[in-house]
């Protein structure tokens, strides 16, 4: 069996699972955040269910819109923290010891390896990094997971992808998944799982591989996943407050497709308006202006990415016309980038530091676009209309191009500073 | 599950749950709220132009992105009876039905199918008709879970069950 396979098995209480199978699996943790919560709660309502079957279980984190950019969006949350406290839920976070879902949650050591994991959010399956089995669903079925703890799932085929070869200057764990999705295409691995592996993901630190299964959703992918090695432990290890389980594939496990991609010759990836799967290599861009950078997001907001973009931006300025916006993925990180000196980097130059939020990632405040106007994102989708105008441009990139395209004024490596 | 019969609103492959309905408008859950700005970043006149009974046929991974249930519920809200695809994202297509709104996967039907046909969907028998243009197209039978949940009027009425509600 892969580890896939594996981690449905166990959750299911079965010796073995086949791609196809119906199961019906226990969760570790379900979550919702505050697009997702309300309805969530709504439903609940409906099902006749009073309380939420494990409280310590139940992980509601109020990113989208917060701080609360409106009336409405502040009544949503309200809803939420209310029905946290009526519920004895501990695992609720908003501004201070918040931030991001998808970082916080592994931050706060609240998915382990072994887990599995359903989220009212796309973005779910970033915890595969861990060696988990998370997965993105919506509100009705998140619902079902507070009332009764569990969650059926159809088991899925898995797609290798073996990453050989040496990374070049500037690569990223952003860089190879966004060349992977380009490979594939937007539903390239739908229903799939995409197992992540070779010795470049031995290679890659923790951040970098929570960004690849983060965008295993942006080929169809069902779950993103990496097996977990002494990285994971070293970086689990520490946040556990309960046992964890390290599963694995069997070396005779049965995939759907093997790519085995050569990444030494890669450069840096851009992915073009309006899907992700429009990639070009870096020095194929060509000339393309800018109006705004977003660095953050779920994807790249990791202390890491942070220490990246700083690398670049230390003793440069911001193009002139350039709004650069820097958003820490959590307050630990954001705490954490401030004793490092990070924060002082990106004001010198010239960027707006904000608070840990998704906000501008899904057009929701903080850096939206006006009509015609360009961002290059460290986010991880790029569709119409999704930081703003139906008539505006994002550009997804690593942290690295991100700020380099901040001071250049156009789309640019770091290379050409 | 009834035969559903109603006039066809076609789109193209990939379209995104943003489009679907735009994230400006998630701060409520209201679905007639959300119906009012259905399609809006694709196709603007939607909302003012659906009928009820109406379907959507569109091209591959429809509903991809988002999590966002207000996308079946704002479709389902302005009166879609059912989307017809070639393919359709995992989470949609799991959202719809626990939501209650039918979906069919067929890559031909949606192929040929055209803006303003009418079209007659017999869910139970897996068959799609135009009847402007006299195609006849089968598609696979939905699976237990999916025929479970549509049959109940979605995911709501079976955990109600299990919990022994009622
Ligand atoms: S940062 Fe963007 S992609 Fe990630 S959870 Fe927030 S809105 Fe979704």
């Amino acid at each position: 069996m892969t580890i896939t396979e594996k981690l449905l098995a166990r959750a299911a209480g079965r010796d073995m699972v086949r791609p196809g199978d119906f199961v019906n699996c226990r969760v570790d943790l379900v979550l919702a955040n505050d697009i997702t919560a309300p309805i969530a709660i709504e439903k609940l309502a409906e099902m006749g269910a009073t309380r939420v079957f494990d409280p310590e279980r139940v992980a509601l984190v109020a990113d989208h819109y917060t701080p609360t950019k409106d009336i409405k969006a502040a009544q949503q949350v309200k809803k939420i923290r209310d029905f946290a406290k009526a519920q004895g839920i501990k695992h609720y976070y908003e501004a201070c010891e918040g931030g991001i879902e998808h970082i916080i949650l592994p931050e706060k050591g609240l998915v382990l390896p072994g887990d599995v994991v359903v989220g009212a959010d796309s973005h779910t399956c970033t915890y595969g990094a861990l060696g988990a089995f998370a997965t993105g669903v919506g509100s009705t079925d998140a619902a079902a997971a507070m009332a009764t703890g569990e969650c059926w799932f159809r088991v899925p085929e898995t797609m290798k992808f073996v990453y050989t070869g040496v990374l070049g200057r500037w690569m990223t764990g952003k860089d190879l998944i966004l060349h992977t999705i380009g490979l594939v295409g937007v539903d390239g691995a739908r229903y799939r799982a995409m197992e992540f592996c070779g010795p470049v993901i031995s290679s890659l630190g923790m951040s970098d591989r929570f960004t690849m299964c983060n965008m295993a959703i942006e080929a169809g992918g069902k779950n993103g996943i990496i097996e977990p090695d002494e990285k994971t432990v070293e970086w689990i290890r520490p946040r556990a407050r309960r046992e964890y389980t390290l599963l694995h594939s069997d070396p005779d496990a049965e995939y759907a497709q093997v790519h085995e991609i050569d990444c030494t010759e890669l450069e840096p990836v851009v992915a073009f308006p309006h899907l992700p799967e429009n990639t070009r290599p870096l020095s194929e861009v060509g000339d393309v202006p800018i109006d705004q950078v977003v660095i953050g997001a779920c994807t790249n907001g990791w202390l890491e990415d942070l220490r990246r973009a700083a690398e670049v931006l230390r003793g440069r300025r911001v193009a002139p016309y350039v709004r650069c916006i820097v958003l820490p993925g959590s307050y630990e990180i954001f705490l954490q980038a401030t004793r490092e000196g990070l924060i002082e980097v990106f004001l010198e130059a010239g960027c707006v530091v904000g608070p840990s939020t998704c906000g501008p990632c899904l057009g929701g405040h903080m850096g939206i676009l006006a009509e015609g106007e360009r961002a290059v994102a460290t986010t991880n989708r790029n569709f119409i209309g999704r930081m703003g105008h139906t008539k505006s441009e994002v550009y997804l990139a690593s942290p690295y191009v991100a700020a380099a395209s901040a001071v250049a004024g156009r789309i640019a490596s770091p290379n050409e500073l | 599950m009834s035969v559903i019969r109603g006039r066809v609103h076609k789109y193209g492959d990939h379209v995104d749950t943003d489009v679907i309905i735009p994230a400006r408008y998630l701060v409520t859950t209201d679905p007639a709220e959300l119906a009012a700005h259905a399609m809006e970043d694709l196709d603007p006149d939607f909302a003012g132009r659906v009928q009820p009974g109406d379907v959507v046929v569109a091209g591959r991974n429809f509903g991809c992105g988002s999590s966002r249930e207000h996308a079946p519920l704002a479709l389902k809200a302005a009166g879609v009876s059912c989307v017809v695809a070639a393919s359709f994202a995992r989470i949609f297509y799991r959202n719809a039905l626990n939501i209650g709104l039918p979906i069919v996967e067929c890559a031909e039907a949606a192929d040929a199918i055209q803006a303003g046909d009418e079209v007659e969907i017999d869910l139970q028998g897996g068959v799609i008709r135009d009847l402007t243009r006299g195609g006849e197209w089968h598609f696979a039978p939905l699976t237990d879970i999916a025929k479970e949940l549509l049959d109940a009027g979605g995911l709501v009425p079976l955990v109600r069950r299990k919990l022994g509600v009622e």
